[in-house]
């Protein structure tokens, strides 16, 4: 229970959450179990979910995966699920994602007391960003279809029902809950309505909500496999969620390198040490202007993770989060991967940042970098993981040249970071 | 006829420890300035006569192969698509090969006798390893063997013997001499100072200074906390090596609170056979080997003494004139003589 940060005042060892010997705990849990599923969920509406000591209440639509204990990535899936879960659309690439996320015959995913949850798939590994813009594309058509025959029954079901329901903005909780409400409404209207229109509009009247289309996988779908299908999805300027859940190596398959893995990680077809830098995939994704880009590691800036989910999902168009996520292929101690999270980035080997398209037709620069400069040596990162430290048992020499060029990687990727979003754009504004 | 000024001779700085012939009494003990080769050639430039590098700790010997094999396994044969999660190494170093590469790079380095410093507590594989630093090219080894004793169940008597156990098991692989670095915290430090030199020890390094935990009010919890000693540290290895002197043969190295030169000369005189320096050269650097020499020649000079070997142990217990001062520790004279100030 590393993670948890409320500790017992008379007793330090013991926190909030505590780990504990299971089989004498089941019986007497059963009951508090089942006390606790009464309890009523929080009306989604009064949570601040900007606030990540409230959002955190929201109910998970994702449990009991079947990941490793301690997995790095899951936090991240649940999250989304918090947030979105009544109504997003995922398309998960083939991983660790899409089989802790689709154990069968169970599944992780699950839905609200309303009966509202996540509509998940898993596709392919090359093709899964296509595969989730054919959701968009879907939604968008079924959206377009309700709306132009919402136009068409107007006078048949009232303006002050019809032009609330066009004119929804749907930015924030209570906006979706009203438009539910109003299109609720407006489902019983139509089924009043004996019409051909009126029986497909009711088909599609549940497309009017706001839907939120995230496509997840691993940097081995996302910087490698399928890397070609998610740069032509990025570029097509949909309204979808990239989310990619960097352990640096595929991990489910047990370890072999990608393009993700960064200089001095050993991995399977990298034993002597990974010998080039790490590809800068949110780089690549900025220079389009037209994608929101965030870095996050929730171990390191819990806030800043959830502040860029909300951001990538309220952008208009197409957005990448990259999410540090500790692996047991990093061979590390899991109980306490959010720690090296934070040593991560206070190193300077991952950075924090938000890339806003919306700043720059603000006439600010786009980019902010939400990391501080590193405040302790590359080293004492690496020396905390086995992935880079089984190096220097295994080619000492090998591991000081690329320790040493590791760190360059990092002085010089922070300075050109740092540049980029401190400098003076078109519009004037730093 | 033109007046010329007698030649200098230079000061007699000369000293022995552990059978080695060491130009000066100033010593660098264990810490983390001999992490760095750099580092011990500008010791051996200022004018330290003898290096004790950076300790090898048990713990990264066996918990570190431990962890490394912990980990590296995690999760192995968990799923059907990952077998494993690393490639096969051919080989693995997971010894002490980086310090002592570390050693051999040292001994390349200066001309200066460098000592080898193994901590750990347990007489375990790792006390094997005193070979490998022999074999490396370490003129002597420093054991530093204490730990905090936290189980009921064992008796003083008990953790002694293990103590002695650990020298005697190193002194049987090993040719080079065997200091000793102890801790202050023992019933009675004469006779463990007796039983080590009946192991094997060649010397004593007095003495031990350990990381004392404190306390994070904010995230409470227990923080490893490490303060650098103050010249007030040296008064409890001045009194021991006072009171040994006169009672063993043994070589004895004064650590803890050696800061500046008039601590150098005190421990000189109750009998200390070298003084080893780290805090001081933490805090101001490592040109204080310099202005250190050079006070004590000032001194020697000023108080016309001809040698160290001349004034070493002439304040010890057996030499002094009050020897009964060494064993006092409540001294009523001492403690009324002090008032508080103020109102």
């Amino acid at each position: 229970m590393d993670v948890c940060p409320a500790k017992n005042k008379s007793e330090t060892r013991l926190k909030a959450l505590n780990m504990a010997s299971q089989p004498p705990l089941r019986e007497p849990e059963r009951d508090n179990w089942n006390f606790f599923l009464t309890l009523p969920e929080l009306d989604r509406r009064l949570i601040k979910i900007s606030s990540i000591r409230q959002q955190q209440v929201q109910e998970p639509l994702f449990e009991f995966s079947g990941a490793c204990s301690g997995c790095g990535e899951t936090p991240y899936v649940k999250l989304v699920s918090q947030l979105f879960g009544d109504r997003a659309l995922i398309a998960n690439a083939t991983g660790c994602s899409s089989i802790y996320g689709g154990n069968l015959p169970t599944t992780p995913w699950t839905k609200n007391a309303e009966g509202r949850g996540p509509a998940w798939s898993n596709s392919l590994f090359e093709d899964n960003a296509e595969f989730g813009l054919g959701f968009r594309l879907s939604i968008d058509k079924q959206r377009d279809q309700a709306r132009h025959l919402l136009v068409g029954l107007a006078s048949q079901l009232g303006d002050e029902l019809v032009t609330p329901i066009l004119e929804a903005e749907q930015k924030t909780e209570p906006d979706i809950f009203d438009q539910r409400e109003r299109v609720e409404a407006l489902k019983a209207r139509l089924r009043e309505i004996d019409s051909p229109d009126a029986r497909f509009l009711l088909t599609l009247a549940d497309t009017l909500v706001k839907k939120s289309v995230w496509i997840i996988g691993g940097d081995g779908w996302a910087y490698d496999i399928g890397y070609g299908g998610l740069d032509h999805v990025l570029a097509s300027g949909h309204d979808v969620n990239a989310l990619v859940l960097d352990t640096e190596v595929y991990s489910n398959t047990g370890g072999q390198m990608s393009k993700s893995t960064p200089r001095a990680a050993v991995a399977k077809f990298a034993a002597g040490g990974k010998p080039i830098g790490k590809k800068d995939l949110g780089l690549m994704a900025m220079s389009y202007g037209t994608i929101y880009v965030a870095s996050v590691a929730m171990g390191a800036k819990d806030e800043h993770t959830l502040k860029a989910f909300l951001e990538a999902e309220a952008y208009d168009g197409p957005s990448l989060i990259i999410a540090y996520s500790h692996c047991i292929a990093h061979g590390i101690n899991m109980e306490t991967g959010m720690r090296n999270q934070k040593a991560a980035v206070d190193t300077g080997q991952w950075l924090l940042y938000r890339f806003n398209p919306e700043r720059t037709l603000r006439g600010e620069n786009p980019l902010i970098l939400d990391s501080r400069a590193p405040k302790a040596p590359l080293e004492q990162y690496l020396n905390m993981e086995n992935r880079f430290k089984m190096l220097g048992k295994t080619h000492p020499d090998t591991a000081k040249t690329l320790f040493a060029e590791a760190q360059r990687d990092v002085t010089a990727r922070w300075r050109m970071y740092d540049y980029l979003a401190s400098r003076t754009t078109e519009g004037g504004a730093e | 006829m033109t007046a010329t000024a007698p030649m200098k001779t230079p000061m007699d700085l000369r000293t022995h420890y552990l059978g080695m012939h060491l130009r000066t009494p100033l010593v660098a003990s264990a810490g983390p300035l001999s992490e760095d080769i750099g580092n011990i050639r500008k010791l051996e430039d200022a004018g330290i006569s003898a290096v004790v590098l950076y300790s090898l700790f048990e713990e990264q010997i066996t918990k570190e192969r431990l962890d490394l094999n912990r980990h590296l396994n995690a999760g192995t044969n968990s799923y059907a698509e990952a077998l494993s999660y690393f490639p096969e190494p051919s080989q693995y170093r997971v010894g002490p090969e980086e310090y002592l590469e570390h050693v051999r790079r040292a001994k390349e380095a200066v001309a200066i006798p460098v000592i080898a410093s193994l901590n750990g507590s347990t007489d375990g594989g790792w006390v094997a390893h005193a070979r490998d630093l022999q074999d490396a090219g370490a003129d002597a080894i420093e054991l530093n063997i204490y730990s905090i004793a936290t189980d009921p169940d064992r008796t003083a008597a008990d953790i002694e013997q293990s103590y002695v156990d650990v020298v005697h098991n190193v002194s049987d692989v090993v040719t080079i001499p065997i200091a000793v670095k102890l801790s202050p915290f023992f019933s009675s430090l004469a006779n463990v100072a007796l039983r080590m030199e009946a192991a094997g020890a060649r010397g004593l390094v007095l003495f031990n200074r350990f990381y004392q935990p404190d306390i994070d009010l904010e995230e409470l919890e227990v923080v490893p906390n490490l303060l650098l000693s103050t010249p007030q540290a040296m008064r409890l290895p001045l009194r021991w090596i006072a009171i040994l002197r006169g009672q063993r043969g043994l070589s004895l190295a004064a650590t803890s609170g050696v800061h500046w030169a008039h601590d150098v000369l005190k421990l000189l005189m109750v009998g200390a056979d070298v003084t080893m320096l780290c805090s001081t050269l933490l805090k101001h650097g490592i040109d204080t080997v310099r202005t250190i020499e050079q006070g004590v020649v000032e001194w020697m000079e000023k108080h016309e003494y001809e040698s160290v070997r001349q004034m070493q142990g002439s304040m010890s217990q057996r030499s002094c004139p009050n020897p009964t001062a060494f064993e006092r520790a409540q001294y009523i004279k001492t403690l009324q003589s002090y008032r508080p100030s103020g109102r």
